[in-house]
C-alpha cells in the first residue's frame, strides 16, 4: 500500500491538499451540470416560446424584488392533482428564458406557473391592492402601492441587454426598441404593431396582450407585474406538443 | 470516579500517525456499518441500472424498470377519465336541459361541477357562489341574471365568457363612459342618478329626478330599458331592485355612469373540456336562481 502512504504528503501540506479538494468537487461539478447542456432530452423543443416583452420583464423584476417565490411556486409538477388543479405540468421549456428561474419550493400561496389568463386585470388590481377583498381568508400582504409607483423604464433597455448577455436570444432590435416596446405594451391606443412584430403571432404564434393592465393613464409597477402575470405558462402551444416518456 | 483509562489497558493499536506528539487511536469501524456500507454502494449501482441515470452522447440512460413520472401521471389520469369516460359522454350528448331530469347525470354534474367551481370560480364569485358586491363579482344564487339563467345562457356565458380578449366570441357590450367622455356634464349625471336612485326605490330628490328621467330616456333607456329592467342580450343591468354589481348608493352610481364598468370574465373553453363546462353550468344552474 505504498500509493496510499503517499497521503502524508497532501495532509501535511495544506495548500497542496486545498488545491487537490478543489479538484475533486470541479470534477464532481463537471459529472453532473455538463451533460445537461448536451443532452437532447434535458428541454424539450415546443411551439411558442418567446423572451418576455420588456413590459412583462420590468414585472418579473417587481416579482423577485417583492419575494412572491417566498409564498408562490412556479413549477407544476407531474402529478393528478397539480395537474387537475393547475392544468399541464410545467415542461423544462417554459422556463428556458428565466434567469433566474421561480420554480420555488414554498407554496402558502398557490401555483403561479399558469396563472396567464386565468383572472381579468380588474381582479389582479383588487386582489393586488387588498387580497382580502376578493379572497376574504387570504393571507396575502397587500401590494396597492405599486398602483402608485409610476415607472419610467429609465433601465430596461439595460436589463434586455443583459438578459441577452446570459442567453436569451434577444434581437439587437428587440434591445433597440426596448423603451419603445414597453410603454407600448401598457398603451392600447398607441402604435403597437413593432413589438407585435418582434414578439407577437407571427414571430412567436400568440399575440403580445396590450391593455392598460392596471387601469390607470400612468404607466406604473401595477402594470408591469399584471403583465408578467398575464403571460405566464400561456406561450407554448400546446396543440402541437407531444410528451416524451424518458424525461 | 472514574479513573483515567491507561493506555496499557485498552490494548488498542495506534495508527502510527504522531502530530507534534499526538498519537492517534486506531479503532476501526463495527464490522457491520462496514458491511451496511457496502451494500448501499451496490445498492446505489443497481439503482442506476434499474432508473435513469448516467449521461450518453445524446440521453440518459433510460433505466431497466422505463421509470416516468410523467409517463405515471399519464397513466393515473387516463384511469380516471377511462372510468368516468361513459358517463361524460352522457352529458356531453344529453340536451342541456335534459340533464335535470336523468337522476344519474344530476347526480355526477353536480359534484364534478362543485369541484370545477371549487378550482376555478370561488376567487372571483366566492366560496358560496355569493358573488362580491360592489365590485363587480356577480352572485349567482339569486335570480337576477345578467346574461340570462338558462341553462343555455349560463353555458354560453361559462363557455366564452365576458368581454375578455381571448375569446372572439365572448359576451360584449360597453355602457358609454358618460363622465369622462364628456357626454353628460356633473349636474345632468347627479339629475339622472337621482332618477336611478328613485327606481330602485330608494331615497332620492323629486325635482332632480324629474330633470333626470328625460336623460334616461334619451341616454340609458337603450340599454337598461324604459322601466330600467335591464337587457340581457346586452348584459345591461337591471336598475330597479336592490342587487347591485358595483353598488348602489348615490356615490357608487355616480362613479358608474361617469366612468362606467366593463366586468371581464375569462373564457372557460380553453381550460375546461366540455363535460367540465356542462358540469359547471349545472352546478351554477341549480343553485337556485336558475330558469
Ligand atoms: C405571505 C405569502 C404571500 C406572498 C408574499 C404573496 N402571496 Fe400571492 N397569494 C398568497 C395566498 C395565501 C394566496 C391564495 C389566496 C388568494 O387568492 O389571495 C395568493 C394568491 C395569489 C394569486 C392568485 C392565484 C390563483 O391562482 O388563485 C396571485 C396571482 C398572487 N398571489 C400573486 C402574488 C404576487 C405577484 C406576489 C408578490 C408581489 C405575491 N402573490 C405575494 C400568499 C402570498
Ligand atoms: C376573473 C374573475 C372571474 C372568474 C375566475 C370567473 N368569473 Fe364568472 N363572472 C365574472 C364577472 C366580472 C362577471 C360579470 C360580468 C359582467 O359584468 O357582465 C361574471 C359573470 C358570470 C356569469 C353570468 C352571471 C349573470 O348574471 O348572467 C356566470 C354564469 C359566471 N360568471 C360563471 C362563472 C363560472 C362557472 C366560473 C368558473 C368556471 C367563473 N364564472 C369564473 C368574473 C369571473
Ligand atoms: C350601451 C349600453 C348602455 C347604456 C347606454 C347605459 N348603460 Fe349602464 N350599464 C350597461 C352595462 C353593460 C352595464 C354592466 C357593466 C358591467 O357589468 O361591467 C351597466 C351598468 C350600469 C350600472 C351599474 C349597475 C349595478 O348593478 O351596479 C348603472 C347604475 C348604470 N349602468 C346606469 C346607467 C345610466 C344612468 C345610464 C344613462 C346615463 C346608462 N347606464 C347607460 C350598459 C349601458
Amino acid at each position: 500500500m505504498a500509493f496510499l502512504d503517499k497521503h502524508k504528503v497532501i495532509e501535511t501540506n495544506a495548500t497542496l491538499l486545498m488545491i487537490l479538494s478543489l479538484l475533486v468537487v470541479t470534477i464532481g461539478g463537471i459529472v453532473q451540470i455538463v451533460p445537461l447542456f448536451y443532452l437532447e432530452n434535458t428541454i424539450e423543443k415546443v411551439e411558442g416560446m418567446r423572451p418576455y416583452t420588456p413590459l412583462e420583464l420590468a414585472g418579473r423584476n417587481i416579482y423577485i424584488r417583492e419575494g412572491c417565490y417566498g409564498c408562490h411556486s412556479q413549477m407544476i409538477r407531474p402529478m393528478r392533482d397539480e395537474v387537475e388543479r393547475y392544468g399541464h405540468y410545467s415542461l423544462a421549456a417554459e422556463s428556458m428564458y428565466d434567469r433566474p428561474f421561480q420554480w420555488g419550493s414554498k407554496r402558502t400561496g398557490p401555483d403561479l406557473a399558469r396563472v396567464g389568463g386565468r383572472y381579468s386585470d380588474e381582479w389582479h388590481q383588487d386582489h393586488f391592492t387588498n387580497a382580502k377583498s376578493v379572497v376574504p381568508e387570504s393571507v396575502m400582504p397587500p401590494y396597492g402601492f405599486l398602483a402608485n409607483t409610476i415607472i419610467d423604464g429609465k433601465y430596461i433597455q439595460d436589463t434586455v441587454a443583459t438578459n441577452r448577455m446570459t442567453g436569451v436570444p434577444y434581437t439587437d432590435e428587440m434591445v433597440e426598441s426596448a423603451l419603445a416596446d414597453f410603454t407600448a405594451q401598457a398603451d392600447p391606443l398607441g402604435d403597437s404593431s413593432g413589438l407585435e412584430a418582434r414578439y407577437g403571432e407571427t414571430a412567436f404564434g400568440t399575440p403580445v396582450n396590450v391593455r392598460n393592465f392596471d387601469g390607470q393613464p400612468e404607466l406604473t409597477e401595477m402594470d408591469a407585474l399584471i403583465a408578467y402575470m398575464q403571460v405566464l405558462g400561456t406561450m407554448v402551444d400546446f396543440s402541437t406538443y407531444t410528451p416524451v416518456a424518458n424525461r | 470516579m472514574a479513573k483515567p483509562i491507561k493506555k496499557e489497558q485498552r490494548q488498542v493499536e495506534t495508527t502510527g500517525h504522531s502530530w507534534d506528539g499526538i498519537e492517534e487511536y486506531n479503532n476501526p469501524l463495527p464490522r457491520w456499518w462496514v458491511w451496511v456500507f457496502y451494500a448501499t454502494i451496490v445498492w446505489g449501482i443497481g439503482y442506476t441500472i434499474a432508473y435513469p441515470a448516467w449521461p450518453l452522447i445524446t440521453q440518459a440512460t433510460p433505466g431497466l424498470l422505463g421509470a416516468s413520472t410523467r409517463a405515471d401521471v399519464a397513466v393515473e389520469i387516463g384511469a380516471v377519465d377511462a372510468a368516468n369516460a361513459a358517463i361524460k359522454e352522457k352529458l356531453v350528448a344529453a340536451d342541456l336541459t335534459a340533464i335535470g331530469a336523468d337522476p344519474e347525470l344530476a347526480a355526477y354534474a353536480e359534484r364534478a361541477g362543485a369541484a370545477v367551481f371549487r378550482t376555478n370560480c370561488t376567487t372571483c364569485h366566492g366560496s358560496g357562489a355569493a358573488g362580491f358586491e360592489g365590485k363587480g363579482y356577480p352572485n349567482l344564487l339569486d335570480d337576477d341574471w345578467l346574461w340570462g339563467g338558462t341553462m343555455e345562457d349560463i353555458h354560453l356565458t361559462i363557455t366564452h365568457g365576458i368581454r375578455n380578449t381571448t375569446d372572439p366570441d365572448a359576451r360584449y357590450s360597453e355602457m358609454p363612459k358618460f363622465g369622462l367622455d364628456g357626454i353628460l356634464d356633473e349636474t345632468q349625471i347627479a339629475q339622472v342618478t337621482e332618477h336611478v336612485l328613485a327606481i330602485s326605490g330608494q331615497g332620492h330628490d323629486a325635482a332632480l329626478a324629474a330633470e333626470g328621467a328625460v336623460l334616461y330616456a334619451d341616454n340609458c333607456a337603450a340599454c337598461h330599458m324604459e322601466d330600467g329592467s335591464g337587457d340581457r342580450t346586452q348584459g345591461a343591468p337591471r336598475l330597479t331592485d336592490e342587487i347591485w354589481l358595483y353598488g348602489g348608493s348615490r356615490e357608487k352610481i355616480i362613479e358608474t355612469v361617469t366612468k362606467a364598468r366593463f366586468g371581464v370574465m375569462p373564457n372557460w373553453n380553453e381550460r375546461l373540456s366540455e363535460d367540465e363546462i356542462r358540469a359547471v353550468s349545472f352546478y351554477v344552474h341549480s343553485r337556485g336562481g336558475g330558469e
